[in-house]
């Protein structure tokens, strides 16, 4: 079981009100991710569910039962850390056996669970080397493999791919997904790339100062922001926004509409602009338009093959049943 | 080519290394200036046969080693203690490290007159409050209160050198080991101690080479005495040449000195050496 729970949990360091107090129930089996910009507590919020920061109010429960008090290392939690902290003077085999020999299993058991922990995340070959001979891929798989072993009720990640490069990042990102459906263990996992986010998660935590703006999977909080925040955040491109005018006549401050939701011609719209500079990514190419009338630069997505240039005239038609539309304090008009 | 640097170096090093080879071989007593001749090995028997050469190679062995275990194991629970927030923490930091800067016979003499006295120090005094009779240290455990003065000496090197070794020491992997299970005293065997396991190699070494070589400390305190006690090679050679005036024979103990020393420092070497490494 791996049921967590936060009951008006609040940090601060020293002075500062780091997470102003939250409420936050996870699910048994579900991949969790907490997304948001730089300094917005993600960290925090997870090293205080590890244990590893103590409450300054509010409660910690896993499984119904109260572990504000208790230590990390009872908590039943692993986690992975962004710099992956592999213990460098210890053997590959070593460092994922640490767990267990904490925990004074014997031998044979130890050396069982290394191997087939090893075995998964493809390691066999590299038990005996130290973490300073791997690349930056198999460190990660190591740190994996030392939060496997343990068998723990839940799984905390903290951006454990944000070291490594993009074809790579892409991979792990498969693998830790496909880890999730084979163990079915709760996870947790932390990211600052909404992308990441989308793709891997069940549930979306979006967080902005410490405070959760909105929870919920990867689609509703694509199609239901909750607030003009959610709504730039989630989504590659971002959401164009419009204010005044434009925006009045759809009765709301502010409008939103996202590239994918716009169509670019060069004969019918109601919006005039200027193609400026386009972004060619072979199945999609993302146009940034400039409408004078609009006073705004809004980014369309268009089929890889549109041949429109530099300079062009165009018109574009938003999809009027996806706009989105904002109160003047942000939050959204349904 | 040969850099001038290096030239100047070599003479530097090798003219008063030759001239103390060239002494070694001669009979050359103070007292009977202008009558030198050349005598072979002779300094070099005498001075190994004589008694007190082996009292000053266990008395060597037992100051450095002692210091080395007493500085090391205090250089590590200071540097510890030193690395938790605590109030005050930079003043606490500044009087750990003072030691290092009184110099060696001021501060031997510190200990020897204010605190080891058996009359006046404030040992003495402490057990004089307790009712207990004052223990006079230098002679009844002078090697043992060299050792202390010279550990005191030495603590702050020690702290300092493992202090910023564990300033260098990645939280997370403390954190990592301390979900992993291991308590606090797991985490310094597993964690902490491999990763001061090179700053440790470092301050063995440096240290060890100054102390095969305390003098000031011993001239001041106890004269290399009572007997041959607290007499170090150092001061062994000292005393030939000096007080009795066996230039001839100090040398060839100077000899002897350089060659023990590079043998330790060789096995040192061989030993701890590969620490070093990557
Ligand atoms: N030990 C600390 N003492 C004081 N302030 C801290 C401490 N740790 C974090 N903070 C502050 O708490 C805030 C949240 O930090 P946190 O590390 O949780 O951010 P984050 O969301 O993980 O950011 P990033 O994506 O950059 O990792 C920041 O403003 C940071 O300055
Ligand atoms: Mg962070």
């Amino acid at each position: 079981m791996g049921l967590i729970t936060l009951k008006n949990v609040s940090k601060s360091f020293d002075d500062v009100e780091v997470i102003p107090p939250l409420d936050l129930e996870i699910r048994d089996g579900e991949f969790v991710v907490f997304v948001g910009p730089s300094g917005c507590g993600k960290s925090t919020l997870l090293r205080l569910i590890a244990g590893l920061e103590d409450i300054t109010s509010g409660r910690v429960e896993i499984d119904g039962v109260d572990v504000t008090e208790v230590p990390p290392a009872r908590r039943r939690l692993a986690m992975v850390f962004q710099s992956y902290a592999l213990y460098p003077h210890m053997s590959v085999r070593k460092n994922i056996a640490f767990p267990l020999r904490m925990a004074k299993l014997d031998k044979a058991e130890q050396s069982r669970r290394v191997e087939s922990a090893a075995h998964v995340l493809n390691l066999t070959e590299y038990l005996d080397r130290r973490p300073g001979q791997l690349s930056g891929g198999q460190r990660q798989r190591v740190a994996i493999g030392r939060a496997i072993v343990r068998e723990p009720e839940a799984f905390l990640f903290d951006e454990p791919l944000s070291n490594l490069d993009a074809a790579l990042r892409v991979n792990m990102r498969l693998e830790i997904s496909e880890l999730h459906q084979s163990l079915k263990t709760t996870m947790i996992y932390v990211t600052h790339d909404q992308v990441e986010a989308m793709t891997m998660a069940d549930k979306i935590v979006v967080l902005q100062a410490g405070v959760i703006e909105q929870v919920g999977s990867p689609l509703e909080l694509y199609h239901n922001p909750r607030n003009l925040f959610v709504a730039s955040f989630i989504g590659s491109p971002k959401m164009n926004f419009l204010r005044g005018d434009e925006a009045d006549r759809h009765g709301a401050h502010t409008i939103g509409i996202r590239p994918e939701h716009i169509r670019i011609s060069a004969n019918e719209g109601e919006w005039k602009g200027t193609v400026g500079v386009s972004e060619h990514l072979g199945a999609d190419t993302f146009f940034h338009v400039r409408c004078e009338e609009l006073g705004a630069t809004l980014t369309v997505r268009a089929d890889g093959d549109n041949p429109l240039q530099y300079g062009d005239s165009v018109l574009l038609a938003p999809e009027l049943a996806k706009l989105q539309r904002f109160d003047a304090d942000g939050l959204r008009i349904t | 080519m040969i850099s001038p640097a290096v030239a100047l170096l070599l003479c530097w090093m090798l003219v008063p290394l030759g001239l103390t080879l060239y002494f070694s071989f001669l009979r050359y007593n103070l007292l009977m200036p202008g009558m030198e001749q050349w005598t072979g090995w002779t300094n070099y028997y005498f001075f190994l046969t004589d008694p007190s050469f082996w009292d000053a190679i266990r008395n060597t062995l037992t100051l450095v080693i002692g210091v080395l275990i007493i500085t090391i194991i205090g250089g590590v629970l200071l540097a510890l203690l030193l690395d938790q927030e605590m109030w005050g923490r930079n003043i606490v930091r500044l009087l750990v490290i003072a030691p290092f800067f009184v110099m060696p016979t001021v501060s031997a003499l510190v200990w020897k007159n204010m605190f080891m006295n058996p009359v006046n120090g404030l040992f003495a005094q402490l057990s004089g409050l307790l009712g207990l009779e004052p223990f006079d240290f230098f002679a009844h455990a002078p090697l043992s209160s060299i050792i202390a003065i010279v550990s005191w000496q030495w603590l702050p090197f020690a702290t300092l050198i493992l202090l910023t070794a564990l300033q260098s020491l990645d939280r997370e992997q403390l954190e990592a080991s301390e979900m992993d299970g291991a308590g606090s005293i797991n985490r310094l065997l597993f964690i902490v101690l491999p990763h001061l396991a090179r700053a440790i190699t470092v301050v063995i070494l440096i240290q060890t080479i100054f102390l095969l070589s305390i003098f000031a400390e011993i001239l001041v305190t106890t004269n290399g005495g009572p007997g041959t006690a607290t007499t170090n090679l150092t001061f062994l050679v000292y005393a030939q040449s000096l007080l009795q005036f066996d230039v001839g024979g100090g040398s060839a103990g100077g000899v002897i000195a350089i060659v023990l020393a590079n043998i330790v420092a060789i096995f040192l070497m061989r030993m701890i050496g590969r620490n070093l490494d990557a």
